[in-house]
């Protein structure tokens, strides 16, 4: 943290400033000041953009670092240098672990402006009255807090929440389409022998598992009480079934990294694999036919926040509040879902949208022009739309949420025997 | 007298402190560290200073750990000889079959141009050469000796040791060649005189000539395969691992005290291997 000490010049001006604003219902007191506030932010790469720091300081004058990291290093760090950040963007399920260490401050709803349009998965659990809640750490369940020093989650809404969500998706199977031939509907395709050499599946144990749950799901293999925290029966099950297959010579690569799953498609390689959304684009952009294929037995589904470390306190804390509700203004929103995502207040986003590109990105709508990313790349032709159509149809159809479960480390251990099998 | 000898004693420990200093700093000192974090246990967050055995009690104890040692072995032994028979014919060729030494020169720099490249950039192109639609591929269908693309040629145990041969081959020419350019060749001449056939010659001469530089070579490839985690990943599609990636798993899931144990084990089998090639010969009294 980098404040300068108030000097009587400072003192002067802030209260000239503070004079300014009380005649002028200027937006902040201490407009003078706030620009020596540098924020230290950290968090996956998926939302850590500069694109966000440059407006950050062209809009409300101070300075956020950015620090890009793994997820299992932004746990490591939130959950045991809380000194090194002011503000961590990590995901829900991370914040299951980290929240408990006590190193994350509460953040007071009343002082979030924009908290009632936030969409209902991040508060009841639920986006539309009639939705049924996901398995897995769904974000509700750990947004909110008992009171401004609560280590516990709430099981309700309360007036202190963990994280302020930001951004989302709903992830499912990649497929090439024009060599497959035929339409995949569900997650058993994956172990479909007729795939034999030619699917894959990502090597990062806690997601895999998942995408391994759906698929023995599927297959009416396996029952699962909760695909986000199994027991020990149901990992051994799960991870049985797909050592079978990767002996029977299933997968034809395992992928750990973004570039690997957009190659492995893009080659031809492989023709089904586990993927996210940029990836699918990725692939797309090189002219390739690809497609983010909804399946019947739904998403599995991440969402991310940011938290206040709990060193936060005086103007730093004010600015970081700054931040939260420039976040949820709009133009972060906008941003990141002309990428594909999803912004935890839609209806701010849309005035940073074009109206085609709402249509296209959150009704689920024909494109009546050519989509283009915020950097400037072709997303979509005129005529396309989404895969897995409009927002309600695509996070409505959510089966699990990204987690953390009890038997972490057994799982680990497993998912290590079935990669070394 | 006694003042000049004190002084050749400080004049000898001032010459070896630095070297000492600097193996002691960046070599002995990482290793006990690992040795002692071995012991360690850890949670999901945090590191906890311990002595226990439960690091080794699993890694001893699991499955994985012997197929993935196995596996690793598997891989330094056939590279090994591959690298060997290519190494050693291509060291005979430079040292007894080209005649001028302008001409060995140029040729031995000309193996050492793939290295000009880093690494890693060498091994992923073959990524794309020996894909499904790659150039090996293609070559294969059109000259019509496959129907359909091989799938082995990529992500199999067949693509790690092709990368790894191609990767290592050289740390054997380098040593064989040494030795070979200091056989004195009145010898060769003495056995052919003697009525000896080229193949004994080889056998019973050369061969016999060029074991250290057979062990220096030997003890590059099989300590680097054995250490190794990036080629195995990339050219088997992370579907095959070795000892390397195991430690690469635990240290990215922040398991840091059973990486150091099962790094600890490598350390001593590799010590261990490589005590018993020093056993077939003395390098020392070699060189």
């Amino acid at each position: 943290m980098t404040t300068k000490k108030l000097s009587r010049r400072g003192l002067l001006k802030g209260a000239a400033a503070a004079g300014a604003a009380s005649a002028f219902p200027a937006p902040m007191i201490w407009a003078q000041n706030i620009k020596d506030v540098t924020l230290r932010q950290f968090g996956t790469g998926v939302s850590n953009l500069n694109e966000v720091g440059q407006k950050v300081k062209e809009d409300l004058g101070f300075t956020l670092e950015m620090t890009a990291l793994d997820s299992d290093a932004v746990t490591q760090r939130a959950a045991t240098q809380p000194g090194s950040f002011d503000i961590a963007d990590i995901e829900y399920w991370i914040c299951k672990k980290v929240w408990p260490t006590g190193n994350l401050q509460a953040m007071d709803v009343s002082k979030i402006k924009n908290y009632d349009k936030i969409v209902g998965i991040f508060k009841d659990g639920k986006l539309t009255p009639e939705s049924t809640i996901a398995q897995g750490t769904a974000p509700h369940t750990v947004g909110f807090t008992d009171g401004p020093d609560g280590t516990t989650f709430a099981s309700e809404q309360t007036n202190w929440m963990t994280l302020i969500p930001t951004i989302y998706n709903a992830d499912t199977l990649g497929i090439r389409p024009d060599l497959i031939g035929r339409p995949i509907e569900t997650w058993a395709e994956l172990l479909n022998p007729e795939f034999k050499g030619k699917a894959s599946i990502l090597d990062i144990s806690s997601i895999g598992i998942m995408d391994a749950a759906m698929v023995c799901e599927s297959m009416g293999e396996i029952a699962y009480g909760d695909k986000g925290n199994m027991t020990r029966e149901e990992i051994d099950k799960t991870m049985a079934i797909f050592t079978e297959a990767k002996k029977a010579g299933q997968f034809r690569a395992f992928w750990k990294t973004f570039d690997e799953s957009v190659n492995l498609m893009a080659s031809g390689e492989v023709v089904i694999q586990s993927m996210w959304s940029p990836a699918i684009t990725a692939v797309k952009s090189r002219g390739i036919d690809c497609v983010y294929q909804p399946l019947k037995e739904g998403y599995r589904s991440w969402g991310g926040g940011i938290g206040l470390s709990k060193n936060l306190s005086g103007l730093e804390l004010d600015a970081a509040y700054e931040y939260i509700n420039w976040y949820l203004d709009g133009w972060v929103g906008g941003f990141l879902m002309r990428q594909g995502y999803y912004s935890a207040v839609p209806e701010t986003s849309k005035n940073y949208m074009s109206e085609n590109e709402w249509g296209y990105w959150f009704e689920g709508k024909e494109a009546t022009d050519t989509i283009t990313n915020p950097f400037g790349d072709a997303m979509a032709k005129a005529g396309e739309t989404r895969d897995g159509g409009s927002f309600e149809e695509r996070m409505g159809s959510v089966a699990c949420w990204n987690a953390v479960m009890d038997e972490n480390q057994y799982m680990v251990r497993k998912w290590n025997e079935f990669i070394s099998a | 007298m006694r003042a000049g000898e004190t002084n050749r004693h400080l004049t000898g420990w001032l010459l070896a402190s630095p070297l000492t200093l600097v193996l002691i700093l960046f070599l002995v000192l990482p290793i006990v560290m690992i040795v002692v974090v071995s012991f360690w246990q850890a949670t999901e967050f945090s590191i906890v200073p311990a002595f226990s055995w439960e690091n080794y009690d699993f890694l001893f104890g699991s499955p994985v750990t012997y197929r993935v040692f196995g596996n690793t072995i598997k891989y330094a032994l056939i590279v090994w000889a591959f690298t060997l028979g290519i190494g050693f014919t291509v060291a005979y060729f430079l040292a007894f079959h080209v005649r001028t030494q302008t001409w060995q020169i140029a040729l031995f720099l000309l193996c050492t141009i793939p290295f000009w490249t880093s690494n890693i950039i060498r091994m992923i192109s073959w990524i794309p050469f020996l894909g499904r639609n790659g150039l090996a591929n293609s070559a294969l269908i059109s000259a019509g000796i496959t129907d359909e693309p091989l799938d082995w040629l990529l992500y199999s145990d067949f693509s790690v040791i092709l990368a790894f041969v191609h990767l290592y081959t050289l740390f054997m020419v380098v040593p064989i060649f040494n030795t070979m350019m200091r056989i004195d060749k009145s010898l060769i001449e003495a056995a052919y005189d003697g009525g000896a056939s080229g193949f004994q010659t080889l056998t019973n001469v050369i061969i016999p000539l060029c074991k250290p530089g057979i062990m220096i070579g030997t003890i590059f490839v099989v300590t680097l395969v054995m250490g190794d985690f990036v080629t195995v990943r990339f050219m088997s599609g992370s579907q095959s691992a070795n000892v390397g990636r195991l430690i690469q798993n635990d240290i990215a899931l922040l398991q840091y005290p059973s990486a150091s144990a099962t790094a600890v084990v490598l350390l001593i089998t590799v010590l261990m291997v490589i005590g018993i090639l020093l056993r077939f010969v003395d390098i020392r009294k070699e060189l």
